[in-house]
């Protein structure tokens, strides 16, 4: 028995809407065969609760991350780019809210 | 506590790998800026390695745990507790998965860490070797096993591993019903029949000790505990958490009107600041003192010479083995179906 | 304190809520059965919220049957002080888990009829049952969906899966007939509109189980010989062990509360 590898079964991320109007959110992983099996492995696994009106499952290896070495590169160039953000701009409180 | 294992170093470390200095002191940083660490990141070795087998042990011990209380899903004595204890088995088992879906994204395959599990390899809570006798060790386990696993696993909400941090918040939203459930067992049997009340302090009496041992050895034979206090996986001491535990466990059986089994219990009155989250005993602050734990019992259970080890175990291998035919059918079909949609 | 068990009055509405209360609570029993032994660890949640289902289902319908009796009764009283012969399960519901494929067969043979039978249920002109029927439905779709997709892949899986789950099949096909009974009984209910004649449903169910067993690749068996009794009380060996371990409790303290 303790020698026996059980062999691997495919790993998908499972993504969940709780409501209409908030987009799907990451909540974790399964295993499974295929899709369909996926699919209701989800369901049965992480919305026990009340937790979703709508699953999207992806297989694992499908997702292309980037990578956390490149951050700077990907990432900091934005941060200087303040005069994207309303705050950048004054505007004189006499006209209110804008 | 759920990992207790890593009290017991039983893997050697492998060569140690050079690892950039630079990187490695980063990493320290950010992980003392609270920063969460994330499955990509940069990490030393030895990090991964701790995180791989606390999270798969964790995993591990709510699989495990399933069996004892399992063994009493077909015998509940009402309908709306056989609903109550079959859903919170049935969250262990989404517990194990959420913290096996952790565990992964270190880099191990859930397929080889249940095998290690299988094969005796990779541990598991001690406290699951113990057997379930009557209906009350049903409450004893809610109010007692799943209060101590609760103080042990809200701080691992904020652990610096990400991925194991967000399981846990899950596992600890969902828990809270847990030792709710188990008390109101206890607080049905404390007002039941003479023979109920019985029950429920025998339960009492075989469950004390092994939920004090839980929380691992004293702090000074902790090998372990150091460098994860210092990478934030580990929160608080084996010693702080059984304190804990224990401040709030001494009036819950005083308002079931039980007797915890250990004759060196006492009180001891603190003051100021040290003891602001201790527990109250006539209008004084201070900390209740429990009498000295058998930890050759704990040590020969952790060994595999607990009541139950050989069964837990057993049972789940036949569970596997059983189950061979099936994975391997699903496995069949999916092929099947994908090389019939390259076909067409 | 007596241990001795209740007695109910089976007016024509309380034996028919019974003999649908039955069949949730043996069959959710039995798969509470599988939890920690499952063969995929996913499943074991699938398992358990369908049993958590069908358990949810029977304290619906046995509460219903406790306002209709008015005895005193309730549904621990049902569930847990009647035995064998008063029980009013169908035969199938019963039937032990077996391997996985067996419980997934009982499970698509139940589950394909509970689906249609609540969804015409829903028409009931009693609305408790109306009620009860509309939840049940919704519960029951996914039961027949989840274990339509395991039979189809362990039917068409390997060799072993698929040997496996026809004799599964063939096993539990002579069960598969008394869900379509209606005696005399139920026959007033059906007159008053409160509820459905089962046999109605019949084609429904076969086109539903012809479609599923065709996908699997697995035969429907031929011999049309039915067994029966489950709703008179007459049972399969199965169902007194099942009981007395599941009154087990209950009946070494009598009139203790839980």
């Amino acid at each position: 028995m303790s020698d026996v590898k059980t062999p691997n079964t495919p790993l998908w991320e499972v993504f969940i809407r709780s409501r209409n109007g908030l987009a799907h959110k990451h909540v974790g992983s399964l295993h499974a065969a295929d899709a369909t099996m996926a699919l209701q492995a989800a369901r049965d696994l992480y919305t026990r609760r009340g937790e979703g009106l709508s699953i999207w499952i992806v297989p694992s290896h499908a997702i292309t991350a980037s990578d956390p070495a490149d951050k700077g590169m990907m990432f900091e160039p934005t941060v200087s780019k303040v005069y994207r953000h309303p705050t950048f701009y004054d505007v004189p409180d006499e006209v209110g809210h804008m | 506590m759920y990992t207790q294992g890593l009290s017991n170093p039983d893997a050697p470390a492998p060569a140690k790998a050079v690892e950039d200095a630079g990187l490695a002191a980063r990493f320290q940083d950010r992980v003392d800026a609270e920063e969460r660490i994330e499955a990509n990141d940069w990490m030393p070795e030895a990090y991964r390695r701790t995180l791989t087998r606390q999270i798969s042990q964790h995993a591990h011990s709510e699989i495990i745990g399933m069996l004892p209380e399992g063994n009493w899903v077909t015998r509940a004595p009402t309908l709306r507790r056989k609903a109550t204890l079959l859903a919170k088995v049935q969250d262990e088992a989404g517990h194990g998965l959420y913290l096996y879906a952790a565990a992964e994204t270190l880099g191990r395959s859930r397929e080889e860490m249940f095998d290690d599990l299988l094969s005796g390899k990779a541990k598991y809570s001690s406290i699951f070797n113990y057997p379930t006798l009557t209906w009350a060790d049903m409450g004893a386990i809610g109010w007692l096993v799943d209060g101590a696993a609760i103080m042990n696993q809200i701080p691992l909400c904020r652990c610096s591993y990400g991925p194991y941090a967000r399981a846990m918040i899950r596992v600890c939203k969902e828990e809270s019903f847990h030792q709710r459930q188990g008390y109101e067992i206890m607080v049905a049997l404390c007002r039941g029949t003479p023979e109920q009340k019985a029950m429920a302090q025998d339960a009492l009496d075989r469950w004390y000790w092994p939920c004090l041992m839980m929380f691992g050895p004293p702090d000074g034979d902790s090998t372990h505990s150091d460098q994860s206090t210092r990478w934030k996986i580990k929160r608080f001491s084996n010693d702080e958490l059984r304190q804990k535990f224990l401040d709030a466990l001494v009036p819950q059986a005083e308002y079931l009107g039980l007797t915890l089994p250990d004759p060196g219990l006492r009180f001891e009155p603190g003051a100021g600041d040290a003891v602001k989250d201790g527990a109250m005993k006539d209008g004084v602050r201070g900390h209740w003192r429990h009498g000295p734990i058998n930890w050759d019992e704990f040590r020969q259970v952790l060994a595999g010479n607990g009541p139950c080890n050989r069964e837990r175990i057993s049972a789940r291998r036949r569970a596997h083995k059983d189950g061979a035919w099936v994975r391997e059918a699903a496995a069949a079909y999916a092929a099947k179906q994908a090389k019939q949609k390259r076909a067409a | 304190m007596a241990t001795t068990s209740i007695q109910v009055n089976e007016t024509p509405l309380v034996l028919y809520l019974l003999r649908r209360a039955d069949d949730a609570l043996i069959l959710g029993h039995r798969l509470s059965e599988w939890i920690g032994l499952g063969p995929i660890l996913e499943e074991e949640m699938a398992l358990g919220n369908i049993g958590l289902d069908l358990i949810g289902q029977a304290r619906s319908l046995y509460a219903y049957a406790a306002e209709a009796e008015a005895a005193g009764n309730d549904e621990d009283k049902f569930a847990y002080l009647r035995d064998a012969p008063q029980y009013r399960n169908l035969l199938l519901a019963e039937q032990p888990n077996g391997d996985f494929g067996q419980t997934m067969v009982r499970q698509l043979f139940y589950s394909a009829f509970a689906d249609l039978y609540w969804r015409a249920m829903t028409e009931s002109h009693d609305a408790t049952l109306a009620a009860i029927a509309a939840k049940s439905e919704k519960e029951s779709a996914y039961h027949l969906r989840h274990s339509s997709e395991w039979v189809i892949r362990l039917g068409d899986g390997t060799e072993e899966s698929h040997a496996r789950v026809q004799e599964a099949v063939d096993l539990l096909w002579p069960y598969t007939g008394e869900m379509f009974e209606c005696d005399a009984t139920e026959r007033t209910l059906v007159d008053g509109r409160t509820i459905i004649d089962p046999a109605t449903l019949r084609d429904a169910w076969d086109h539903t189980i012809n479609a599923v067993l065709s996908r699997a690749t697995l035969t429907r068996p031929k011999n049309p010989w039915m067994q029966g009794g489950g709703r008179a009380g007459r049972h399969s060996e199965h169902l007194g062990h099942l009981l007395s371990t599941m009154q087990h409790v209950q009946r070494t303290y009598p009139g203790a509360a839980w």
